[in-house]
């Protein structure tokens, strides 16, 4: 079963790792993923960012998400953690760990799991810049990411 | 009635996190943007539909010709930006 988080406080990658792999001796491959909150984004400075989410709908999402990558790879375990509240450049947004038997099914379900969290799960960030505070806007590419693993061309397995 | 949630700059434009309206006939979310659009402006602009703004039914993204029932959450918010 997926492990999913939404929380104010910060995250331990090295004791979420060491929780989820004492679980099961089948894991051979733990592919982690971590997002940051950056200085600089679409040519201006980053000073503080607030990340909004919808209660209820984001944990639904983002299990639905992660079951989803379950079904599809060979997964053992997985887990994502989302931060919201205030944060600053450097601290950590996003956290995925995805556990398998081999490597291959761990690191494409890492991506998955990100790419749909980028364009599915209801989170909106708002960044504070020398021009005051402004939402960020969606982007293009992060859609074109998710539909990269809708390609009948792509290898599932 | 149903439930209406706003998040983010659509909570911002319109002033409103939440709001109880009664069903709209037919009660279709359809329906339900054209009654918000009535109120002219920020909600004609803001719900426009060429802007970019996205609606969820019971934490479900949704159709536009989805049927609302009674009790049901309606939510309005822009494009996701999280991750």
């Amino acid at each position: 079963m997926p492990t999913i988080r939404v929380q104010t406080e910060d995250f331990d990658i090295s004791c979420e790792v060491a929780q989820l792999r004492a679980r099961n001796p089948r894991i051979g491959a733990i592919a982690t993923f971590i997002g940051l909150v950056r200085d600089l984004n679409q040519g201006e400075g980053v000073a503080a960012m607030v990340l909004e989410h919808y209660p209820g709908m984001t944990e639904r999402s983002l299990d639905r998400i992660t079951r989803e990558a379950m079904d599809r790879w060979n997964l053992i375990d997985a887990l994502v953690i989302h931060r919201i509240g205030e944060l600053k450049p450097l601290d950590q947004i996003v956290l995925v760990i995805v556990a398998s038997a081999h490597r291959g099914d761990a690191f494409r379900a890492c991506e998955f799991i990100m790419d749909y969290l980028k364009t599915d799960a209801p989170f909106w960030k708002k960044e504070g810049t020398p021009a005051g505070m402004r939402w960020v806007e969606a982007r293009a590419s992060d859609d074109q990411a998710r539909d990269r693993w809708q390609s009948p061309r792509l290898p599932e397995n | 009635m149903i439930r209406i949630l706003y998040f983010a700059g659509l909570r911002e434009t319109f002033g409103i996190e939440v709001e109880d309206m009664a069903l709209p006939a037919p009660p279709t979310v359809t329906q339900l943007i054209d009654q918000l659009r009535q109120r002219g402006t920020p909600w004609s602009d803001s719900l426009a539909p060429g802007r970019r703004w996205r609606v969820a039914v019971n934490h479900e993204m949704s159709p536009l010709d989805q049927v609302l029932a009674d009790g049901d959450e309606v939510a309005f918010f822009p494009p996701v930006t999280g991750g």
